[in-house]
């Protein structure tokens, strides 16, 4: 028994912690990987992904989060609005806060606000969904069925978060560049229109685009980190909570840590 | 087909490091209806989810249908299961989804029928069950028995050779359970399947069952007819028949082990 006792070790229960890390790190990839698979080789093998399952899953994780986006967005461009003009202002340079704005707003806040708002809607519900799934059975049932269940799964809202990921995030760029545009607007002396049309015009591609990428990169982990989560269920109900808030934790961490380095990785 | 359509020879599991089932054999001949007996713990659960392909066995086999399961592809695997099909414990619908898309899904995924087809062979199986009308409502809207029937339709949907039940009349009134019993007896009628059933219900083995396998320990304690299982002597098959509490030996020293050693750990076969 003398080996067991130093399994309550304290190196050993950090041994355990980083153990247990690298394999759900492990069954991440291994879930993407399958989750893939299926989408381009499932038809071969009479696992076809449907559509409708992933037109379902981007109305849920898509279109309903288009009112809470939105709502958030329009607030913090008014709150970014409010900042840039004082700052800016002590330095003469409240001109600027067209410029600031739009560039803050496209390559940081628009995919940041929709990445949270999704994690906290679409990472606690796939966790929630499968995780109940695999304490009542259902996840045995597909198996028996002859349905692969990541395929089942998985997939379907992997795909829908990586399509509606970039389209909240342009909704949400939009919408917090008229917020911000209502506030400084009269401080600028300018028409909200021209105001719009003057956002327009300094914002490059490079701007759009690091925001894009970055609210795929933020798709891909919230639809792991929930999937995940949900598959990695035992123990009943208060599992299924715990998973729940796990991945709404897990998802929203690893978000804001995969946004530092896309950004310092995109503006080397 | 010729000869058992399930075969499982010397089947050795583990869950961790405890040993679950201990070298069983098992086979099954076409059209039999075989109950698995066996007290809480017994390892019958566990051979049921070796039969599914749900675990990994330590060693042995698993014939299914002529296909050692043990060993064939995922995708063979999946083709096979096309042909099984499993009524679990609490049902196991998709809460999501309305009964009849529950008993529809197989068709939908394995099938090239068109909808009304679908439709059709849906509330047919549903008719077989007794819950004919009842497609549009959701699982949570039915009743433990009714809910027994919908994953029953489910099951036989693709008309299987294989059908599979763990604890049918589990949590049922006395009347539903019976009906259920019938149910079954019917579809093997009916239908000539081959099943399992799993259970610890002593007036429903007896009722149905052409052979039954009785479990203890992870090991077949006896397979045999109804009647042979009543003449046999071992005692825990008795004591499992006729209700009586196992009184086993008690060990002084491994029991003062379990009260005081602080990292106390079970060891060796049980289950």
């Amino acid at each position: 028994m003398a080996e067991r006792y130093s399994t309550h070790g304290r190196f050993w229960q950090l041994g355990e912690k980083v153990h247990q890390a690298i394999e759900a790190v492990g069954y991440a990839g291994l879930l993407l990987l399958e989750s893939f698979y299926w989408l381009f080789w499932g038809w071969r093998q009479e696992q076809r992904v449907r559509l409708s399952a992933v037109v379902e899953q981007m109305v849920q994780t898509g279109v309903q989060a288009i009112p809470i986006v939105s709502m958030l967005s329009f607030t913090v461009g008014i709150m970014l609005a409010i900042q840039l003009i004082v700052t800016l202002g002590e330095f003469g340079a409240q001109s600027q806060a067209v410029l600031a704005i739009a560039v803050s707003v496209t390559r940081e806040f628009g995919p940041l606000i929709t990445g949270i708002v999704v994690a906290g809607r679409t990472a606690s519900s796939l966790a929630a969904r499968i995780g109940s799934m695999m304490v009542s059975q259902e996840v045995d049932a597909l198996q028996v069925i002859g349905i692969a269940p990541v395929r089942y799964l998985s997939t379907p809202p992997l795909l829908a978060l990586l399509i509606m990921m970039p389209v909240l995030t342009i909704i949400a760029d939009v919408v917090a560049i008229i917020g911000g545009g209502l506030y400084s607007a009269p401080y600028l002396n300018v028409e909200l229109s021209a105001y719009l049309w003057q956002s327009l015009s300094v914002l490059g591609v490079e701007d759009i685009s690091q925001g894009l990428i970055k609210s795929v990169v933020f798709g891909l982990l919230i639809a792991l980190v929930g999937v995940a989560s949900g598959f990695t269920v035992r123990g009943g109900a208060e599992g299924v909570g715990r998973a729940t808030t796990r991945a709404v934790v897990l998802a929203i961490s690893t978000l804001v840590v995969a946004d530092m380095v896309f950004t310092w990785y995109l503006n080397r | 087909m010729a000869g058992p359509v399930i075969e499982v020879r010397d089947l050795v599991t583990h869950y961790g490091s405890r040993k679950i089932l201990d070298g069983v054999d098992f086979a099954v001949e076409p059209g039999e209806i075989r109950v698995v007996m066996g007290g809480s713990g017994s390892g019958k659960s566990t051979l049921l989810r070796h039969l599914l392909g749900l675990h990994r066995a330590t060693s042995g086999r698993i014939d299914l249908l002529g296909h050692d399961i043990t060993r064939i592809s995922a995708r063979e695997l999946r083709r096979l299961r096309q042909r099984m099909g499993v009524s679990f414990q609490g049902g196991a619908l998709f809460t999501s989804m309305t009964v009849g898309e529950n008993v529809a899904l197989p068709l939908r995924e394995h099938t090239r029928h068109d909808e009304q087809t679908i439709r059709i062979i849906t509330r047919m199986k549903l008719e077989v069950v007794n819950l004919g009308g009842f497609h549009d409502l959701m699982p949570s809207e039915l009743s433990g028995g009714m809910i027994k029937r919908a994953a029953l339709a489910r099951a036989i949907v693709m008309d299987p050779q294989l059908l599979f039940f763990d604890e049918p009349s589990a949590g049922l009134d006395p009347v539903a359970a019976v009906e259920l019993d019938e149910l079954i007896l019917k579809l093997r009628d009916a239908m000539g399947m081959s099943m399992v059933v799993v259970t610890h219900e002593l007036d429903s083995a007896f009722k149905i069952a052409d052979r039954i396998t009785v479990l203890d320990h992870g090991k077949v304690l006896v397979t045999g007819t109804v009647e042979e299982v009543h003449n046999c002597e071992s005692t825990r098959v008795q004591s499992l028949l006729n209700r009586t509490p196992r009184n086993e030996q008690v060990d002084a020293e491994e029991y003062l082990r379990r009260l005081t050693e602080e990292h106390y750990q079970m060891k060796g076969n049980w289950g």
